[in-house]
């Protein structure tokens, strides 16, 4: 391969981006990941919104993981307000949750990067070849949108999340009507892990630092404690901006994560299941051990065998809170509107998402900040496209550039996600 | 014969309207078998050059780009859909349109001079000529099936348009706004969620934006009375559909109310 690699519009991930590698006399000159997603200012017009329109608002950001946003924004608000949560209201969160994940992973797994190991553009033709996967891929996506239906009205956008729980507590009966499909789905999701660990993936490792939430008692997705890899230390979510940074960094006109030594580092399902492999239900333990996964994975494409692990995880967990699913207490706690600042983080499918909003005494809200999970990895697939790049010269061109795209696919990049993400403006030789 | 190509293309957005084609699961590949999917970035990484029957444009339009993108598209699709609140009535992002983008931006990032950016966030048809629009944040995607199947079956679309406060009265969904005084903008929104969020407990927040013929002056003065902090029912009417003009005209109205 002697020409640059020019991916204009990427395919198969949420929101617009684009490749750019320039190469200088047969070496690596320079790499980006061009985001020309428009900016939307969300944090901009949150500004004098009701403390209460924010979970409705921020699930805007993103049509594949609303609840995230949902989520990550009721509890800042909620730490804000000193609003303590009834152990229901919280097991009912982490089900909406689990539903989101099994949506987006069977994405992601099945029709976005499933492709890409199987030699397919689109799950669409790879319907053609392999219709019982792709059969299987939909109806495991359907049971977690029928589940987010089930609790929040609807699958994108779910309308019952407020700040203090839930506007009401969703129809038993229809929560209880998907427990055959949840243990269906239980099963589905072994399969996955099978069919993830057999692929062979191309052949690279990063030594990366891992960050995501962690917990003692369970695999932290709802909330938690922030946990490095390369420091070992974990730190509350009120101390998210003391140990990473975003820039504004001119030469690529996006906001940029680093941590406060300027490193890159790595967010999503592979740097949760390297951290919290302990905190993982015996169900997905035996499977990874079964498959014959061994930690730490250090290889970005493997993020698919996470993710199944995950979807193994989530699937079991929904089918646990589903079948033990008899709210009393109100669906909403009683609080009194005050002034105050908080933080909250949840992991959204594709990594680590915080909130931060200072409210007067009004509920108004006076500040917002939101630092959504692709923007933290940007700069992480950038360094990982310098490493990468050079193992792929050698291809057709063609093949090289789809290898390129296939490794930023593999981070599940939610562009629309990343509202600080800017047009970015290239100068080529 | 040939399939009829759909083109699928996304603006300033949060792409769950486009998600909303992929989550029809049960029907998914029976359409990808009737239609051709030739342009369809979020699913497909295979193009198909245009011209194309069928166009369905996500998102607004907030940059000089996407002014010339969709000029561009509307001369390669024969028919366009305008899919979702966003392409509809500029949504969530047309917030932006009542105040001043160069606020916005120092608020949001470090150095706002960087970003190419237009005042406004709007609907697509204040751009080009749209053939139909389907309404939703996000839209009901049997919505867009049936807006597929009525121009292959060269029909005309069954999209209702009354209020969705009609939808709560059918589904014997007791009112919100007489029973618990909670704002809801259900008797001036079009149909088309399911009226969920009365069924949530909680008041429509307009996100399928105005029903045609509704009665807005009334809708004006109920929410008015009903408001538990000044400017209440003003964000209810200017949030996810509140660049729609019928939504504008609310909010003039209640403002007036309020000076009163």
């Amino acid at each position: 391969m002697k020409q640059n690699i020019e991916v204009p519009a990427l395919a198969r991930v949420e929101g617009e981006g684009a490749i750019y590698i320039r190469l200088k006399n047969g070496e690596i000159a320079q790499v980006e990941v061009n985001i020309y997603e428009p900016p939307r200012f969300f944090e901009g017009f949150l500004q004098n919104r009701y403390f209460q329109e924010v979970p409705d608002i921020t699930a805007r950001i993103c049509g594949i993981c609303p609840v995230a946003y949902q989520m990550s924004s009721v509890q800042a608000l909620e730490q804000a307000m000193s609003v303590q949560i009834s152990d229901e209201i919280r097991a009912l969160r982490r089900m909406l949750y689990c539903a989101e994940y099994i949506e987006s992973h069977a994405l992601h797994v099945y029709m976005l990067q499933g492709p890409d190991m199987l030699g397919h553009e689109s799950a669409l033709t790879l319907a053609g070849e392999h219709p019982e996967v792709v059969k299987k891929a939909l109806r495991l996506k359907k049971i977690g949108n029928a589940l987010l239906k089930a609790i929040g009205g609807r699958s994108v956008h779910p309308v019952s999340s407020c700040v203090g729980g839930f506007y009401r507590w969703p129809d038993s009966k229809n929560i209880k009507a998907l427990i055959a499909d949840l243990e269906w789905a239980v099963q589905a999701s072994l399969e996955t892990v099978q069919f993830a660990a057999g692929l062979t993936y191309p052949e690279f490792e990063m030594d990366y630092e891992y960050v995501a939430l962690t917990r003692p008692d369970e695999y932290a997705i709802y909330d938690g404690e922030i946990l490095s890899s390369k420091t070992h230390q974990s730190i509350k979510s009120v101390d998210f901006e003391k140990s990473y940074l975003e820039s504004h960094v001119k030469h690529s006109n996006a906001l940029h994560s680093h941590t406060t030594a300027g490193a890159t580092y790595f967010v999503g399902p592979l740097a949760r299941l390297n951290l919290n492999y302990n905190q993982l239900r015996p169900v997905t333990k035996a499977a990874a051990e079964s498959a014959g996964v061994t930690l730490p994975i250090n290889n970005p494409f493997k993020g698919m065998i996470a993710r199944g692990l995950e979807l193994v995880e989530v699937c079991d967990l929904a089918l646990e809170l589903a079948r033990s699913y008899n709210p009393t207490g109100p669906s909403k706690m009683p609080f009194k509107v005050k002034a105050g600042e908080g933080t909250g983080v949840s992991e959204a499918p594709r990594g680590l998402l915080y909130h931060r909003y200072v409210v007067n005494e009004q509920g108004m809200i006076q500040f917002a900040k939101i630092t959504p999970p692709t923007a933290q990895n940007f700069a992480q697939m950038e360094a990982d496209l310098w490493q990468f790049a050079p193992q792929v010269l050698d291809l057709k061109h063609e093949e090289a550039t789809l290898a390129c795209e296939h490794l930023i696919r593999t981070y599940d990049p939610c562009i629309s996600c990343a509202t600080h993400f800017l047009t970015l403006k290239v100068d080529r030789e | 014969m040939n399939k009829p190509t759909v083109a699928v293309y996304k603006f300033s957005s949060c792409d769950g309207c486009q998600l909303s084609i992929l989550n029809l699961e049960d029907e998914l590949l029976d359409v990808a078998n009737t239609v051709e999917f030739a342009f369809f970035l979020e699913a497909r990484r295979r193009t198909l050059p245009g011209p194309y029957d069928i166009g369905i444009v996500e998102g607004s339009i907030t940059t000089p780009h996407e002014i010339e993108r969709i000029l561009e598209i509307r001369n390669q699709c024969r028919f366009l859909i305008a899919l979702g609140t966003c392409a509809t009535a500029g949504g969530i992002q047309a917030l932006r349109n009542f105040g001043k983008v160069s606020d916005l931006a120092i608020s949001v990032y470090p150095h706002p001079e960087f970003l190419h950016t237009l005042e406004t966030s709007t609907a697509i048809a204040e751009h080009v000529k749209v053939d139909l629009e389907i309404w939703g944040c996000p839209v009901n995607k049997y919505q867009v099936l049936e807006a597929i199947m009525a121009l292959l079956q060269k029909r005309k679309p069954q999209l209702p348009a009354h209020p969705v406060c009609l939808d709560c009265k059918r589904q014997g969904t007791v009112c919100v706004m007489n029973a618990q005084g909670t704002l809801c903008m259900g008797p001036a929104t079009r149909s088309g969620c399911g009226a969920i969020c009365p069924a949530n407990g909680r008041g429509c927040y307009g996100c399928f934006g105005p029903s045609p013929n509704a009665e807005y002056k009334n809708l004006a003065l109920t929410l008015a009375r009903l408001e538990h902090y000044p400017g209440e029912a003003v964000r209810l009417a200017r949030s996810f559909s509140g660049h729609a003009p019928q939504f504008r005209e609310l909010v003039d109205t209640l403002e007036k109310i309020e000076v009163k």
